[in-house]
């Protein structure tokens, strides 16, 4: 019996769900909807001197890849698995699809977060 | 008997469109669909550190995507998706945590989903007043 | 109500392997009584209309396990389950869900009787004892530790009701990780170690994705989704931490 590795997934997936279930909707609407129609917050808040100083600062630049590289981990997970409910077994090819673009993605992010400085 | 054919033939039947089968299997698949609004919304993410990365131009460019009404539209999607998935988290979440005792009894799963739910609003709440304190 | 004159239809999906090459329907109209289970209407069809309908059966009170099958697509226990709540409909029959099917409604368990025998489902001690020793002592607080766990009666319902082990019949499944956790949870036992490389496996807990829906027709409530689940934090905690803690329970 071969062990699975899939423990690593499986726990990217646990907590970019808790994370996504937690706060994920706050987070769309506040980026999505209340500060860019300028309703609930101010539109202001996405000009690009504030963007900029919270991306600068150590915080919400950690904020910003803990979000960005676990809301990619879980999703693909399910959607990997999901791919296997509906008959796609692709196997090797499906997972180093979806795990892949996860990691590209985190890679992007961190790469564009320290680009910001 | 052996004339018309093996005593045994045991029938495999086809997993083919299994979860269009139950209500419970679609439901299933319409919350493991929530994946793909998580990915979009990391998606949308990543573009907008990607131009904020680039400069005021790329970044301005982008914000008036953002502000476009057909693109608050589709967050208003993400949103109802999201909201979906923080609903079937915690409603799963009994099912996947051990026996937690307290005054001597199981906590039931009714109040370990509405526990979830009830932390959800109220880190949302937070959330949603540290972005207010910052824009401000 | 019970006027004896209510007659339903019961439609068998029948598999003769000497006959058919794949299963076909077949329906029986059955007289019923209000307190007539399926398992009567497929008795009545046995006795009085078709002796060549085969399914399993035994105590006909929810303990024995032998009757379940898909009720309407819904894995049952066809004792547990009544004709008057299907009429005036009729009611679909078919062997469960997810296993070959051998002949109607007896499905091929070897598969999960491989499982079984696989987890150790009996209580390994410690070190070997003497009946002289007398009996094993535990506290009812011990013992409520699986008491739920220790209800299962091998139905399989909740392999029916599992896709994954539908999709791949390698997943270890939802109703040998409940025993397999209820030995594990037994003070008297020490086994553990020996069976946590099954949980561990490729075969093992990680083919769960939490659909849920074997806790929802388990008949004796044992919720094996639980045991699945709580075993999958087991199970990492002991990847990740295997290099850490001198005793991992992997080789």
């Amino acid at each position: 019996m071969k062990r699975s590795n899939a423990p690593i997934f499986w726990a990217l997936f646990g907590a970019g769900g808790m994370l996504s279930a937690l706060i994920g909707a706050v987070l769309v609407f506040i980026t999505g909807i209340a500060a860019p129609s300028g309703t609930f917050l101010p539109r202001e808040m996405l000009s690009y001197s504030n963007v900029l100083a919270f991306s600068q600062h150590w915080a919400g630049k950690g904020f910003l890849f803990i979000i960005i590289a676990l809301f990619l981990w879980h999703s693909v997970h399910r959607i990997f698995h999901t791919l296997h409910d509906i008959g796609i077994h692709a196997g090797t090819g499906a997972k180093l699809i979806c795990y892949g673009s996860a990691l590209t993605g985190t890679l992007a992010a961190a790469y564009a977060l320290l680009r910001i400085g | 008997m052996s004339a018309r054919g093996p005593a045994r033939r045991p029938f495999v039947r086809s997993m083919e469109g299994w979860w269009r089968k139950n209500p419970y299997f679609i439901e299933y698949m319409v919350h493991e669909g929530t994946a793909l609004f998580v990915a979009a919304y990391a998606l949308i993410l990543l573009i907008s550190i990607t131009c904020l990365a680039r400069g005021e131009a790329a970044w301005n460019q982008w914000l008036a995507v953002l502000t476009n009404p057909l693109c608050i539209f589709v967050h208003v999607l993400l949103l109802v998706g999201f909201l979906y998935h923080t609903w079937t988290w915690f409603n799963i979440m009994p099912r996947t945590l051990p026996p937690i005792i307290m005054n001597g009894a199981r906590v039931t799963a009714a109040t370990i989903t509405r526990t979830g739910l009830a932390a959800a609003l109220i880190a949302s709440l937070i959330i949603f007043i540290i972005a207010a304190s910052l824009a401000s | 109500m019970n006027t004896g004159n209510k007659v339903i239809t019961i439609e068998v999906l029948r598999y003769r392997p000497e006959q058919d090459t794949a299963p076909v329907a077949q329906e029986y109209i059955v007289p019923f009584t209000d307190d007539m289970s399926v398992l009567q209407g497929l008795q009545y069809i046995k006795d009085e209309l078709d002796g060549t309908l085969s399914f399993r059966w035994s105590c006909r009170m929810a303990i024995c396990g032998s009757c379940g099958m898909m009720i309407d697509s819904v894995p049952k226990l066809a004792c547990q389950t009544f004709l008057r709540d299907f009429y005036p409909n009729t009611v679909r029959v078919e062997a469960l869900a997810h296993f070959p099917i051998e002949r109607d409604l007896v499905i091929v368990m070897d598969d999960f009787m491989e499982k079984l025998d696989s987890i150790k489902p009996y209580i390994i001690p410690e070190k070997p004892r003497a009946l002289s020793e007398g009996e094993y002592l535990q506290t009812p607080a011990e013992r409520d530790l699986y008491e739920q766990f220790s209800s299962c009666i091998n139905c399989l319902l909740c392999y029916a009701a599992c896709p994954q082990y539908g999709l791949n019949s390698n997943f270890i499944g939802p109703g040998a990780m409940a025993l397999l956790h209820r030995y594990n949870l037994d003070n008297r036992d020490s086994g553990k170690e020996q069976r946590m490389p099954l949980v561990h496996a490729e075969e093992g807990v990680f083919n769960c994705t939490a659909v849920g829906y074997c806790s929802e027709v388990c008949p004796k409530k044992v919720d094996p989704a639980n045991a699945v689940n709580i075993n999958k934090t087991e199970s990492a905690s002991d990847y990740f931490l295997r290099f850490v803690t001198p005793k991992g329970a992997c080789k």
